[in-house]
């Protein structure tokens, strides 16, 4: 095949995927500026402060703050002592490790409802309490703030943790095992090997999920919708409200453009720190 | 050295137990709500083992209003986003794997940028823009913006297939006479056509999970999910269970059949 003719027939090919994400990505953004900032009569900051003012809006930002924090590193510490302890080959581990990837197809709000049968005040964790002879507790009292707030924590630990799993299971097939063996043989003892060998290949594969896992997690939503409904505010959960329960879609997309600009600067950001020995591909 | 050995055996053994439990047992028990009589569903404490198993629950729950027509409507969305996705989606990553154009590096970088950016919560302005187009409240204005959810996954997980390809087979083809859409067609894609599969069940199951867009840009024509969630806040805990059993076995069964490109898929071709 002749060499030119290659460029035309690349383009030719990608050429849709393009039309399809300015029209669904780059569009819309546009709009949503429009609408945040222009109401009827030229630019206004009237539905940015609205936002701002809206007594919802800074609990849901501290909720959501808090729950990419809390939530982030317990997940990267279970899906890792998960990935390890399949590497030990235990008796029945591909059943554990179907069992443990599971939660990977299920959606955000199946999950809410899922634990919803869990910590409802009638639910099976206090039927469980009763049966052992101890009181039950209401967790989704929009009172226990704490608990309510662990609640969420919990189902997502349980749906989104398969997907940082799968991803270090990959990274560690990948790695080979003549270095970790080496080691050991000269005496390192399991922790030394796991800090100094183990860790340091899986970097990479941390890297990505880690990004990935960031930015999904400032989307939460429906799982605290399911569970709380609006008693546990979290951004995109505003953005819900705002649009679908008050009607109000310019204030909807201020909150979205929130949401977005937040997630933007996080990627960025971690590709900024973590650049000097990240492979983009 | 061989006693402590096997105590750890027997403690990484626990472990896995344990962890198996914590992930399995709540499945458990929303099978076990959602397969519960709505009067026993009111006792208090809940039996922890089926006592009467009853279909009254799950049977009342797709009876509700809309339910039926989101299930349907889920269907229509999933498997539109899937032909969409790869009819645009297919092209782009035999472009990626196979030619080495001018930007390619830029949009691969673009894709994964997008895969990682929220853009669901771009649904807002979307709605603005589908009321002036006339395809708010359809099933196609949900299968749009699904499919941009899925587009840069689909160009990855096919670029990735695309390259296992022996480019070589392709090059045979063509030496005796095919041209290039012949020698894709019958050689390249009969080998690729177990990894496209697969990157269609993927399609199809975020499209199937995909909730605030979908709640976002329909008004009667909600799918599954959009439909349960806008009905949440006055549905009684029955309807709920019964909704979130409904929503979760699909996701069980997904996983059972697509076990062995789990890795493949979530794992390396993210990267």
């Amino acid at each position: 095949m002749p060499r030119r003719a290659r460029v035309p027939a690349a383009v030719l090919l990608i050429a849709p995927s393009l039309v399809v994400m300015t029209a669904l990505f780059a569009w819309p953004l546009v709009v949503g500026v429009g609408q945040a900032f222009s109401g009827p009569d030229g630019a206004t900051t009237a539905y940015v402060r609205r936002m701002l003012d809206d007594p919802y809006f800074w609990p849901a930002v501290r909720n959501t703050a808090l729950l990419v924090v809390v939530l982030v590193p317990l997940q990267f510490a279970f899906a890792l002592t998960m990935a390890l302890l399949l590497r030990e080959r235990p008796r029945f581990h591909g059943v554990h490790f179907f069992v443990w990837v599971l939660p990977l197809a299920v959606s955000d709000l199946a999950a809410g409802l899922v634990w919803l049968s869990v910590f409802a005040d009638r639910g099976y964790l206090n039927s469980t309490l009763d049966h052992l002879g101890l009181d039950g507790y209401a967790w989704l009292s929009y009172q226990n703030t704490t608990s309510m707030f662990l609640t969420v924590v919990v189902a997502e630990l349980w749906r989104s943790t398969s997907l940082v799993l799968v991803i270090v299971v990959a990274g560690l097939q990948g790695i080979p095992k003549d270095y970790d063996e080496a080691a050991a043989v000269f005496g390192a003892s399991y922790w030394q090997r796991l800090r100094h060998v183990v860790l340091p290949q899986l970097r990479p594969s941390l890297q990505v999920a880690l990004i990935l896992r960031t930015i999904l997690a400032l989307e939460t939503f429906a799982v605290a919708q399911a569970l709380t409904g609006r008693n546990l505010p979290l951004l995109v959960g505003e953005t819900y409200e705002w649009y679908n329960v008050l009607q109000n879609p310019n204030v909807a997309s201020a909150i979205a453009l929130v949401v977005l600009a937040v997630s933007m600067l996080a990627a960025v950001g971690y590709l900024r720190l973590l650049r000097d020995r990240t492979v983009t591909r | 050295m061989s006693r402590r050995r096997r105590w750890s055996r027997a403690a990484v053994q626990a472990a896995c137990v344990a962890i198996t439990l914590f992930m399995g047992v709540p499945l458990y028990l929303i099978t076990l709500a959602a397969l519960s009589s709505r009067e026993s569903l009111n006792r208090f404490p809940l039996p922890l083992v089926p006592t009467d198993p009853s279909t009254e629950t799950m049977s009342t729950f797709l009876r509700s209003t809309g339910v039926t027509g989101g299930f349907l409507n889920s269907l229509t969305v999933g498997l539109g986003t899937v032909v969409l996705a790869l009819v645009v989606g297919v092209p782009a990553g035999y472009a990626v794997a196979r030619y080495a154009f001018r930007g390619r590096d830029t949009y691969q970088l673009s894709l994964l940028l997008i895969r990682a950016l929220p853009i669901v919560v771009l649904s807002v302005p979307l709605a603005r823009v589908f009321l002036d187009t006339g395809l708010y409240d359809t099933t196609y204005a949900v299968m749009l913006i699904h499919t941009a959810l899925a587009l840069p996954t689909t160009v990855l997980i096919t670029a990735a297939i695309f390259v296992g390809v022996p480019r070589e087979h392709e090059e045979a083809a063509m030496i005796f006479g095919a041209t290039a859409p012949q020698a894709f067609l019958r050689v390249v894609a009969p080998q690729a056509l177990p990894g496209i599969a697969a990157a269609a069940m993927f399609a199809f199951m975020l499209s199937w999970n995909e909730v605030l867009g979908a709640t976002v840009l329909t008004l009667n024509q909600r799918t599954l999910p959009a439909q349960v969630l806008t009905t949440l806040s006055d549905s009684p805990l029955a309807y709920r269970f019964a909704g979130g059993l409904a929503l979760v076995l699909p996701a069980v069964v997904f996983i059972a059949v697509m076990r062995r490109y789990l890795l493949n898929m979530w794992g390396t071709t993210l990267r």
